[in-house]
């Protein structure tokens, strides 16, 4: 097992460096000179030449590059051209807003996705089956920020029954915060149950259809013990690790929701540093997302053996 | 790594030249192509029909009917210029399909070649590329989208380039897969046996194997595609004003939600109908191109 978990590690490095090489390549084609930005209105050519050699510009690309990798490896980011406050310390301060966020999505998602799938499947061909299946394809077709704006159109509009926008952390006011969270957590979890639904039915159809699962039937046991005790737990191997991979799409699904909520988290931080030219924040938000990204994926992974008996045996 | 699975697993659908005859037939016969498929000919018939149709001029302020609610004389209603809402929705069909198809294009003009080559070549070349679409699909799609979008500076060009790169990982790994299957086929071997040079099999005997698959993924992705578009103008990286697109009518009307909330209601509704067309259709293809599919 242990194996297998550091060869997945050792997978990850390369990846790692091909997306900081990527992300590095992107801050080198952004148009127009940043410096020019950050220069001022009256673009000084001394002030443009000192912020030069603080970025090495001036170096060869390779040289750039490598000093740059230096300082993200020992958790510099850079700082933002705009505040030149670290890029490190705006995502941090960031990134407990969206975690919020996604941590209720997920709840929803798995609230809602992993009952309809087992729902479905033991349903399989009737109307409760088809129903599922429907709502799971509407959600997976529904743009998340359009159903954000119709729920704060009838709920917070027209009912007056939650808050329209905002945030409050979960522990200073946790009464302000779920009334805030109920909305964005709903629109951004409501696509992903969708795909937890499709995949919680067909992963219990496989199971349903093992000689395990027959050998149970044939012994006599009725069939929510047949279902839930053996099919269930062995069904929700595959899901345990999609929900890992999943909280990473909720963070960037972020992005929209917290745009339509006026959420202050990591989405809007990117979306306001496009807008604001900061690239050195585009690049950063940018890193820090494919970086836990891949972590996710290695957790997904290491998970997966974790929760598989056979894997974990070998 | 992992990108968000849309739908069920579309790698096992290599079609065998013998039934492909009875596809169209299947594909009639599927009800969910043929809903998918009749939706999506209804969005394709707007956006064709949207210049000759005696629509009102989509750019056009009307500032006698700024924000007028939906009526007999405009039953969409009127936007905060006073421009009719059906028109700007049949002309914003346009800016969907056409992000979505250059998108496609994008997507597979990159993604198949160099899914033929990793996968057919194997070696070092493949690790190379593998560990490239790996880099890439570490990165979620709407973050790649939006990082393509900041290079190359907002505008529907650039919304439909960074979509169809931000997708070009996908559809190396998809043909990739495919190559690796299809390679290991007697009729490969059997064409290298009597002396096919390389790069004949490849595009002859190869390539046209796997397209049953890319043609399921180019329509699943075409759906994707158009959320894309919608949420990059809906964030304004996308159309910009005054040419209509649904994402960016959205992005206007949620600044009026109290005022006139129907201008976000048609929109919306649009984006949804139109992804769920290609969704299905998507469906159905894969079912009608899937050899195991009595």
């Amino acid at each position: 097992m242990l194996s297998l978990i550091g060869r997945r590690i050792l997978i990850a490095i390369p990846t790692l460096f091909l997306v900081s090489l990527f992300v590095f390549a992107l801050q080198r084609a952004l148009p127009g000179d940043p410096f020019l930005v950050i220069a001022g209105e009256e673009r000084d050519p001394e002030v443009i030449a000192r912020l030069r050699e603080i970025y090495r510009m001036d170096d060869p690309i390779v040289v750039q590059f490598f000093a740059w990798l230096g300082q993200v490896v020992q958790g510099d980011f850079g700082r933002s051209l705009r505040t030149g406050e670290p890029v490190l310390h705006l995502i941090l301060q960031k990134l407990p807003v969206t975690f919020q966020l996604a941590t209720a999505s997920i709840i929803v998602a798995i609230g809602i996705g992993v009952p309809m799938g087992i729902i479905a499947a033991r349903r399989k061909g009737t109307v409760t089956d088809y129903t599922a299946s429907a709502l799971a394809l509407s959600g997976l077709s529904i743009p998340n920020f359009w159903l954000g704006i119709m729920l704060i159109l009838v709920v917070s509009v027209q009912w007056k029954l939650l808050p329209a926008s905002g945030y409050e952390p979960i522990f200073k006011d946790p009464v302000g915060a779920i009334q805030r969270l109920i909305m964005p957590a709903f629109v951004l979890g409501g696509g992903l149950s969708a795909v937890l639904m499709r995949h919680t039915r067909s992963a219990m159809l496989e199971v349903m259809r093992s000689d395990y699962v027959r050998t149970a039937r044939a012994k006599g046991l009725d069939e929510n013990t047949v279902v839930n005790r053996h099919a269930l737990r062995n069904a929700l191997v595959p899901i345990i690790t999609l929900s890992t991979l999943l909280f990473g799409e909720l963070l960037a699904g972020a992005v929209l929701t917290e745009q339509v909520f006026t959420i202050p988290g990591f989405g809007k931080l990117i979306v306001d540093a496009v807008f604001n030219r900061d690239y050195g924040v585009v690049q950063g938000v940018v890193l820090c997302t494919a970086i836990g990204f891949i972590l996710l994926n290695l957790m997904a992974d290491v998970l997966y053996v974790l929760v598989n008996p056979r894997l974990r045996a070998g | 790594m992992t990108t968000l699975p849309l739908s069920k697993d579309t790698t096992d659908t290599t079609m065998p030249e013998a039934k492909r005859r009875g596809t169209f037939g299947k594909l009639i016969r599927n009800r969910s192509a043929l809903i998918g498929g009749t939706i999506v000919l209804i969005f394709v018939l707007m956006a064709l029909l949207a210049p000759i149709l005696p629509l009102a001029d989509p750019l056009k302020s009307n500032f006698l009917a700024v924000r007028k609610p939906p009526s007999a004389l405009y039953w969409f209603g009127t936007d905060e210029l006073g421009r009719d809402q059906v028109s700007r929705l049949f002309y914003g069909a346009q800016t969907s399909l056409l992000a979505g198809i250059a998108s496609v294009t994008i997507a597979l003009g990159i993604g198949i070649p160099f899914g033929l080559i990793a996968g057919w070549y194997g070696g070092w070349i493949d690790a190379v590329i593998s560990r490239i679409t790996e880099a890439l699909l570490a990165c979620p799609f709407l973050i790649l989208a939006i990082a393509f979008a900041a290079v190359l500076g907002p505008s529907l060009t650039n919304a439909m380039i960074a979509i169809g790169l931000s997708a070009v990982p996908i559809f190396i790994r998809l043909v990739r897969g495919q190559v690796i299957n299809v390679k290991a086929e007697d009729f490969v071997e059997g064409a290298r046996s009597v002396g096919v040079p390389e790069w004949l099999i490849l595009f002859r005997h190869v390539a046209p194997n796997t397209l049953s698959p890319i043609i399921v993924q180019a329509t699943l992705f075409m759906a994707q595609a158009i959320i894309l578009e919608a949420a990059l103008s809906f964030l304004g990286l996308g159309q910009q004003p005054p040419s209509p697109s649904w994402g960016q009518m959205l992005n206007v009307a949620k600044n009026f939600m109290e005022q006139a909330p129907w201008m976000s209601v048609a929109p919306g509704i649009a984006i949804f109908l139109a992804v769920l067309g290609f969704n299905l259709l998507g469906d159905g293809l894969r079912d009608a191109l899937d050899p195991k599919e009595s």
